[in-house]
């Protein structure tokens, strides 16, 4: 055994230690066979409520993370911000607390601010889980990116792992460099210049703009979306442009390993960050990442759900 | 002060493995739809024995298995720190087959009673028998074995360790750890 969890609240891969990472990784591995029996469920979460809070668009993560609380037998209520009262003028804070009146073990939360579920832990008995907040992490992506890497690999030391995109937008790729760091492996990010987070070679990464330098005896590449939606502020001169750089496409892949994985959290504009051809491809794991997703996340609900923990102060 | 007493050696435990195997074919009179699925970790251990000795006798392997029940636990949220969750192996379909569950140490039934419900989710079975190698009494929910290897009674401050070759021990013995009262 690893070691044991006592912590209230998944609020980012940052303040984790290996120990912990490791333990989520190799707990998600006992879950994934529940979800090839016959009786897809486990009674472990029965009588438990959790509250899905997206405050922010998301469709895998929400319905990844409501499939997992299923097969763990919780009760599960939904918010969505655009039906929510948020737009009525309520704060975040009222939101919340109001939805833990109800009694719900743990809040799920997903918000387009940074450090929301950070600001909102502390006041909450129920446990929180950050499904992604602003830019800054999304930790259960980054496990379930860790998990894939070691299900095909089986390890994580000394991989050399590439992250190609939108960094500076990225809370995957940042709650990923936390976690792969950690876990010894050895990050590239690359993209355009603006795209790139000043001084995050800081984080003990190596920053490149060129693509093959990226790409090179690759282990694996981590395609992030280019957030069409975030063009107006126009960090490159046009799609088309950013596509002819730093697209992933069969040619570059030959300098890559010759087992590369290509991961993607998706949705994956084809075309653009990556071909159509690439997806499909050989190499593709974007499938074994979605249910790898499913494990990972009853892994984190199991852990966060049972057990007496130490008060945090 | 931990006390303990050795009820039984790697040999007496050897011929009580083999005599539940034999109780085990005479009573489903041979292997035909016969399987036996183990409950982690000591179960699974037994269980593999118990089919070691069915080969020997019989000249056919039953189908083993191995059921992980942290998740079917009624005491979740009492207990401490997690129990490790491992992962339950059945390659076969339980439907239709006579289950024989084995566990090490039957106590409460508390662990059978979360078993049973874990089997079930995996199909319907013919019948489920339950085999244990120690029966030590106190129990808290209705729950009998069908073969029991040592009926050993014990009180509740004592515990009861299988020791097997598998888990890194030495030999195989039973034995039973009492926590003295200092004096």
């Amino acid at each position: 055994m690893t070691g044991t969890w006592t912590r209230k609240d998944l609020l980012g891969i940052r303040d984790l230690s290996r120990q912990e990472i490791q333990l989520l990784l190799e707990t998600a591995k006992s879950f994934q066979e529940i979800s090839l029996r016959p009786v897809k469920k486990v009674p472990a979460l029965r009588g438990k409520t959790v509250a899905n809070l997206f405050f922010e668009p998301s469709t895998r993560t929400r319905i990844s993370f409501e499939l997992a609380e299923k097969r763990l037998s919780a009760d599960t209520i939904n918010m969505v911000g655009s039906t929510s009262s948020m737009v009525k003028g309520e704060s975040l804070k009222d939101t919340v607390r109001n939805i833990e009146s109800l009694k719900v073990d743990i809040v799920v939360m997903r918000h387009s601010s940074s450090g929301a579920p950070h600001r909102l832990a502390p006041l909450l008995k129920a446990s929180v889980i950050n499904a992604g907040d602003g830019i800054n992490e999304h930790p259960t992506q980054a496990l379930l990116d860790m998990f894939t890497i070691l299900e095909k690999k089986k390890k994580l030391e000394g991989l050399k792992v590439s992250f190609i995109g939108d960094i500076l937008h990225s809370r995957v790729a940042r709650s990923n460099l936390w976690g792969l760091t950690k876990m010894g492996a050895r990050v590239t990010v690359c993209g355009p210049k603006t795209l790139l987070p000043p001084e995050i070679e800081k984080l003990g990464v190596h920053a490149t703009t060129d693509l093959g330098e990226a790409v090179h005896g690759a282990d694996v590449l981590n395609l992030l979306r280019i957030q069409l939606e975030r063009q107006t502020e126009s960090f490159f001169p046009s799609i088309r442009e950013y596509a002819t750089s730093y697209q992933i496409d069969r040619e570059i892949l030959k300098q890559a390993k010759p087992d590369v994985l290509i991961m993607h959290p998706g949705p994956v504009n084809r075309g653009v960050e990556i071909t159509s051809q690439v997806v499909d491809g050989p190499y593709s794991v974007i499938l074994d990442q979605v249910t790898h997703g499913l494990a990972v996340r009853m892994a984190v609900l199991y852990l966060l759900s049972g057990g007496s923990r130490e008060e945090e102060a | 002060m931990k006390k303990e007493k050795q009820v039984c050696d790697t040999e007496i435990l050897r011929r009580t493995i083999v005599r539940m195997a034999h109780e085990i074919l005479e009573r489903n009179k041979g292997t035909k739809d016969l399987c036996l699925i183990g409950i982690r970790t000591g179960g699974a251990h037994l269980a593999h024995r118990l089919q070691e000795e069915i080969s020997k006798i019989e000249k056919s392997e039953v189908p083993l298995g191995v059921v992980d029940i942290t998740l079917y636990r009624d005491d979740l949220s009492e207990r401490g720190p997690q129990a490790k969750v491992r992962a339950t192996d059945i390659s076969f379909d339980v439907t239709e087959k006579k289950v024989i569950l084995v566990d090490d140490v039957l106590y409460t039934g508390r662990t059978i009673r979360a078993a049973l419900d874990a089997l079930i989710d995996f199909g319907r079975p013919q019948s489920i028998q339950l085999a244990v190698l120690v029966d030590r009494g106190h129990r808290e929910i209705p729950i009998k074995a069908d073969y029991v290897g040592k009926n050993i009674p014990t009180s509740p401050s004592e515990t009861v360790e299988v020791r097997l070759k598998e888990e890194g021990f030495s030999g195989d013995e039973l034995v039973v750890v009492s926590l003295e009262e200092k004096s």
